[in-house]
């Protein structure tokens, strides 16, 4: 684990250079750079058939429903396909879990890497690192008796005293919905974000820490300005990896999130996610048009991914001046 | 080439010699697959079958209605089943594949009205229409006048109706739209029956622990969940109107007296929801098996017609011990009369 996150960090511009020594050496390192090359292919292979094979599947729903999937109403019985509440509910719980998670991980991870006693510091990581592994529909389970109570009577009652004025936090408080989907989301993201920025801070060189605090810096300013830029694109690289997490997550979700196809402000009211729909409604869907519908929304989360992933990273290179070297 | 020939016919025989009593003291794999529902049933009763006939075995995926037929189309399994009967484009499709298909019905099941209202006793009566207002969120309030009208004696508290629906496809659902729909016009113009259909109101849980969950969670809360599942756990139900005006609980015994006042049903007239007769619960449904009718291979289709023809006979006595409700005896002479027309 440790060794790729170092990596992440230390990808340097020279590879091509190393790659052109390599050319001039013997058959075994030859062969080894041909499994290297083949495996790095072979990832990109499995995107592209993933999304070739969505494609074709998805392709009778495309050409019969077409753009009316981008409608409202869900309802396919009725023979009305509309999908924009799902890519609402999708984009939603995954900001909020970014916004809770985010922070909560990195300051976890820099707590671990730079001030928390080694005795402490090595079992709560490995704890974090166990709470990547957990199943989901455990965390759904644990979400659906313990999260949405604790939102019915205390975390939505609060939020509505004090952030009552916007109106995400007005409406009925059910306890299931776009909030505790969110948090649930947060919540699992969270040992993902934490452990790869973990890693990442420990990758920095002492020699950045102590430059820094030679210039006389506090340990507040090292970390602010030494060991956090350094690491960024590391911790970018958690962050997306998180939000990827949050994004495809089916099980956790459609267990708390109240399951019911609506765009409103209110994060308290019940929504839904593409991913969700899918492990709720794909065992039992029956009709060719139902089916590739589907499999079309799973396309579309493929595309949502996509998107958002760039943007996210188009985003994170602005506001750090184009990342951290 | 003479000796060559008489050598590869010896060796050919010798061979059979050996493989045909291997094959027949082979154990025979019939495998199926389809809805989740009948698991717990077909489980049992397989397990039981193979017990009494050495050498055959049952196996059974649970992965879904839609996954069986396709599955079942696609003839990787010996036979489907499915909370609904086939479509008549899936049956087509069918056909298409492999030949006419044969529908039978396996078991039944009943569908509960849950509720938490705090206070309130284990049983409230609810009339037809009433449940389908709350359902179409006409009706809100614990203390509504209509549902306090049936209750006389009953103090019922001044409490938001908050309605829990299953947010899986499930037959389950289908069942309770298909009885909505005939109790409420209104909900018939609305919304319809299906397997999944567009909520008026309330929130979705995933699965019958989804909407028990959801239940056991919020005061107020509404919902339908398989009979079975509420008797195993300690749930309040509501006793439910019938056609003929009376409350009844569900129950085995009137789940039964409900489907076995329609003895023809079949793959096309299926729905036995809101039956008249007096000890009639109004909500259930049967669960189906799929067959191909023409059996390629004859000495393995008169096994799977035989399993089957117990499976819908002695092996309904399974069914009661996982809380499902045993074929009415009128609904197993139709079942083996469809077994009866596969030809072997």
């Amino acid at each position: 684990m440790s060794q790729d996150s170092a990596e992440l960090v230390t990808a340097s511009p020279t590879a091509a250079a190393r790659v052109a020594r390599v050319h001039s050496s013997p058959v075994g390192d030859r062969v080894f750079m041909f499994l290297l090359y083949l495996s790095a292919w072979l990832v990109l292979a499995i995107v592209v058939a993933l999304f070739l094979v969505l494609l074709q599947r998805s392709w009778p729903a495309i050409s019969q429903v077409g753009l009316n999937a981008f409608t409202m109403l869900w309802d396919p019985g009725g023979g009305h396909f509309g999908v924009l509440t799902f890519i609402y509910g999708t984009i939603v719980t995954s900001a909020i879990a970014l916004l809770v998670a985010g922070p909560i991980g990195i300051g976890a991870a820099l707590f671990l890497a730079e001030l928390a006693p080694r005795r402490l510091a090595t079992p709560v990581a490995m704890l974090i690192e166990l709470l990547a592994a957990v199943p989901s529909v455990v965390y759904g389970l644990w979400a659906l008796f313990a999260l949405t109570p604790a939102i019915r009577l205390f975390i939505g009652p609060s939020l509505q005293k004090t952030l009552g004025f916007l109106p995400a936090f007005q409406g009925p408080i059910y306890g299931v919905g776009f909030l505790a989907g969110g948090l649930v989301l947060a919540i699992m993201v969270v040992p993902t974000v934490a452990a790869i920025s973990r890693d990442v801070f420990e990758a920095v060189p002492n020699d950045q820490r102590e430059g820094m605090l030679a210039l006389g810096a506090t340990k507040w300013e090292m970390l602010t300005k030494a060991v956090l830029p350094f690491a960024s694109s590391g911790v970018i690289g958690a962050l997306v990896l998180g939000l990827g997490r949050a994004l495809g997550e089916a099980m956790a979700v459609a267990m708390v999130i109240g399951n019911k196809p609506q765009i409103v402000a209110s994060l308290f009211a019940p929504g839904y996610t593409m991913a969700s729909v899918l492990a709720n409604e794909f065992s039992e869907a029956t009709g060719k048009v139902y089916i590739s519908m589907l499999i079309e929304i799973g396309l579309l989360l493929f595309v949502v991914s996509l998107i958002v992933n760039v943007f996210a990273r188009l985003l994170v290179w602005n506001a750090s001046g184009r990342g951290s070297r | 080439m003479k000796t060559l020939t008489l050598k590869s016919i010896v060796a050919a025989g010798v061979i059979a010699g050996l493989v045909v009593p291997v094959a027949a003291l082979a154990d025979t794999q019939f495998l199926g697959a389809g809805a989740t529902f009948p698991y717990p049933f077909f489980s049992r009763a397989f397990y039981a079958y193979s017990q009494e006939h050495a050498g055959i075995t049952v196996n059974y995926a649970s992965i879904g209605s839609g996954g069986g037929i396709s599955q079942f189309t696609a003839k990787t399994v010996d036979f489907g089943a499915s909370d609904v009967p086939m479509t008549k484009a899936e049956i087509d499709a069918a056909v298409a594949a492999n030949g006419a298909v044969v529908q039978l019905p396996d078991t039944l099941g009943g569908i509960a009205i849950a509720y938490n209202v705090p206070g309130a006793p284990k049983h409230i009566k609810l009339q037809s229409k009433t449940l389908a207002d709350i359902f179409l969120g006409k009706v809100t309030n614990w203390n509504d006048p209509e549902i306090a009208s049936v209750n006389p004696g009953v103090k019922l508290p001044a409490l938001a109706i908050l309605v829990a629906h299953r947010a899986d496809a499930s037959g389950t659902s289908y069942h309770f739209t298909d009885y909505l729909s005939k109790v409420s016009p209104d909900w018939k113009s609305k919304v319809g029956a299906g397997k999944s259909v567009n909520w008026p109101t309330g929130v979705g849980a995933k699965g019958n622990e989804g909407v028990a969950g959801q239940l056991s969670n919020t005061p107020g809360a509404i919902g339908y969940i398989e009979l079975a599942y509420a008797l195993q756990n300690d749930i309040s139900y509501v006793a439910l109107q019938n056609k003929d005006g009376n409350y009844v609980l569900p129950s085995i015994d009137s789940i039964r007296a409900a489907a076995s006042q329609k003895p023809e049903v079949s793959a096309t007239d299926f729905s036995i929801t809101d039956m008249s007769g007096k000890d009639s619960y109004p909500i259930a449904g049967y669960s189906w098996i799929l067959v191909w009718k023409n059996q390629a291979d004859p000495a393995r289709g008169k096994q799977l017609t035989d399993m089957l023809k117990w499976l819908v006979t002695g092996g309904q006595q399974y069914a009661e011990k996982v809380n499902y409700v045993p074929l009415p005896d009128n609904v197993q002479q139709v079942a083996l009369k469809a077994i009866g027309s596969i030809h072997n």
